[in-house]
């Protein structure tokens, strides 16, 4: 797809979010979020259930009024932008959904496509996002991950300047995962910004240029993937066949590696981490030895340091997160 | 730089996508269009109801009403509802399109199925049981009721469709179509009803409806009578609820 019509970007990031809050009944759900994505750029906002995640993007959109802090969306207010705005930003609801079971998916596309001047052609498009042997059937006989792909062009149709999508790869099957990151990559290199939730690291890893963890209502990390990954405590993770030689470990740890920290698993007293230290082959190996010499047989023993994955769960502790191809 | 497309143009396309749905949403069309045909036809072609003069020039005004609180109240608030609860109405409320022109669509469907609803109301009540207009009658007066009586209903489905959940605001939109034909003046004037009902049915909007068309089509008991009170009554519902609508109707 090209985006020829688009005009040179005027100056200014795409979305600017400054000390953001929002309560609801009182409890807050946002507490003084700040996150900034530049034109042509792509963050990741990566959170567990219940973050906040979809109440920025609701902010972003629009649906949603800060209690405090300021939102500039495309350099307006996006509770006031009213048409203009909402025409130059494509956005894409959790769970897909917003079309009647109705209507087919060529119906629904070509009425989103109406609403725009330029837009692409829902045909074209259909196809673009693998839909086009479906573009018949009525939504409500879709799949869910056909659904997804039909949400996912409606925010396409109107050739936005900024894409806002709320977990867009959720239930899609791998093929059509990767052709839809490929796809929001390579309309992020053609200008556009995009601003996406997810509880995929796939995502993050695949296609962000920026990721911001929410946790809890606040933005724990801010940065480039590979950055906030560095950002990980290495660990070692042993896990004996029977209790863990604890008192023998804790001396050579002292001696080896007085910088490293021994965590027992309260409801396991066969595991234990040992975090700080940066794995080497041969840390694995005196690990092996002490075993050994002990009888006492190693049933798993895993390294781990500078992956977003280990980053991801130090800050949230979220175990949920999916990791998909 | 992309833009909205003019009002105009996105409002035509919703009434478009509007109709469509309509003749997609069969379990509606029975409510709309065939119940209010099956009771004139029911009623008309039966000598059960206790009235004098001919039955058709009081069940033709009777049945249109109650295809406006089947159109205005039933169809389009359960749609709306079941709209609300899928998405549809936040993921228009992301378009660019004036949130107007949901509305404004919604309304333009309800008048063309009205318009077809009292076509074939009118031809059936003529071609089957000879109804004719009376020697003077009042189109204006009938046209006024219609506006009225589709702003009172289609405000109180849409404020039902914002304040329930879809399921509830289903079974309360039918539970009050039951009502309204059994004892809304539609089929039964209101004055064969006992008091304390009659005093209560008077002041609900499906009676000042059905009495206005009669008086707008100049025959049976309502012909002649004064049209300012039900008309006036029947503003007072289509401004109230109106108010409510607006009150009560949400985009999620």
């Amino acid at each position: 797809m090209t985006a020829g019509h688009r005009a040179p970007a005027p100056a200014g990031p795409a979305i600017e979010v400054d000390g953001l809050v929002k309560r609801y009944g009182g409890r807050a759900v946002l507490e003084g979020v700040s996150l900034r994505v530049a034109r042509g750029e792509l963050v990741a906002l990566l959170g567990p259930n219940g973050a906040g995640k979809t109440t920025t993007v609701e902010v972003v959109e629009g649906y949603r009024r800060a209690d405090g802090g300021s939102v500039r969306v495309l350099g307006l207010d996006p509770a006031t932008g009213g048409p203009a705005l909402r025409a130059r930003v494509g956005l894409m609801l959790q769970g897909g959904g917003g079309v009647d079971p109705r209507l087919t998916a060529a119906e629904a596309l070509r009425l989103f496509a109406r609403f725009h001047v330029p837009a692409r052609d829902p045909a074209e498009l259909l196809e673009v996002v693998g839909l086009g042997v479906v573009a018949g059937t009525p939504y409500r006989r879709l799949s869910g991950g056909e659904r997804q792909r039909l949400a996912f062009a409606l925010a396409l149709v109107g050739l936005p300047d900024l894409l806002v999508l709320d977990e867009p790869t959720a239930g899609m099957d791998p093929a059509a995962r990767a052709s839809t990151r490929a796809l929001i990559r390579s309309l992020c290199d053609e200008g556009a910004a995009v601003l996406l939730t997810t509880h995929d690291i796939g995502d993050v890893e695949r296609v962000a240029d920026r990721v911001a963890i929410l946790d809890r209502g606040r933005i724990v990390t801010d940065g480039p993937p590979s950055a906030v990954a560095g950002e990980a405590v290495p660990v070692i993770r042993i896990r004996f066949a029977g209790a863990a030689p604890l008192a023998e470990l804790a001396t050579w740890a002292a001696a080896r590696l007085p910088e490293a920290r021994l965590e027992g698993d309260p409801g396991d007293r066969s595991t234990l981490t040992i975090a700080g230290a940066a794995p080497t082959p041969e840390l694995v190996r005196e690990l092996a030895a002490l075993a050994a010499e002990r009888g006492i047989l190693v049933a798993e023993l895993r390294t781990a340091g500078g992956s977003l994955e280990e980053r991801y769960l130090e800050l949230t502790g979220d175990r949920d997160v999916e990791r998909s191809a | 730089m992309t833009r909205p497309a003019p009002a105009i143009r996105s409002l035509a396309a919703l009434i478009w996508i509007e109709l469509l749905l309509t003749t997609r949403r069969a379990e509606n069309l029975l409510v709309t269009i065939v119940i209010p045909a099956a009771v004139l036809t029911f009623f008309a072609s039966t000598a059960l109801l206790p009235i004098p003069g001919r039955a058709v020039d009081v069940l033709l005004p009777g049945s249109i009403a109650l295809g406006i609180v089947a159109t205005g109240m039933v169809g389009l608030g359960i749609a709306t509802g079941y709209e609300r609860s899928y998405g549809v109405l936040k993921r228009l409320g992301g378009a660019p399109i004036p949130r107007w022109t949901v509305l404004a669509a919604k309304m333009a469907a309800v008048g063309v199925v009205e318009a077809l609803q009292v076509g074939l109301l009118v031809g059936v009540a003529a071609g089957a049981f000879g109804w004719r207009p009376g020697p003077a009658p009042i189109p204006l007066v009938a046209l006024a009721g219609i506006v009225l009586g589709t702003v009172a209903f289609a405000g109180l489905g849409l404020a039902m469709a914002g304040a329930l959940r879809a399921e509830a605001t289903l079974a309360v939109a039918n539970g009050l179509f039951i009502a309204t034909l059994l004892v809304g003046g539609i089929v039964l004037p209101v004055d064969h009803l006992a008091d304390p009902l009659r005093s209560v049915v008077a002041l609900l909007p499906s009676a000042p409806l059905a009495e206005a068309l009669g008086i707008g089509f100049g025959s049976g008991p309502a012909a002649g009578r004064d049209a300012g009170g039900p008309l006036a009554l029947l503003a007072a519902w289509a401004a109230g609820a109106a108010a409510l609508a607006l009150r009560a109707f949400r985009w999620e």
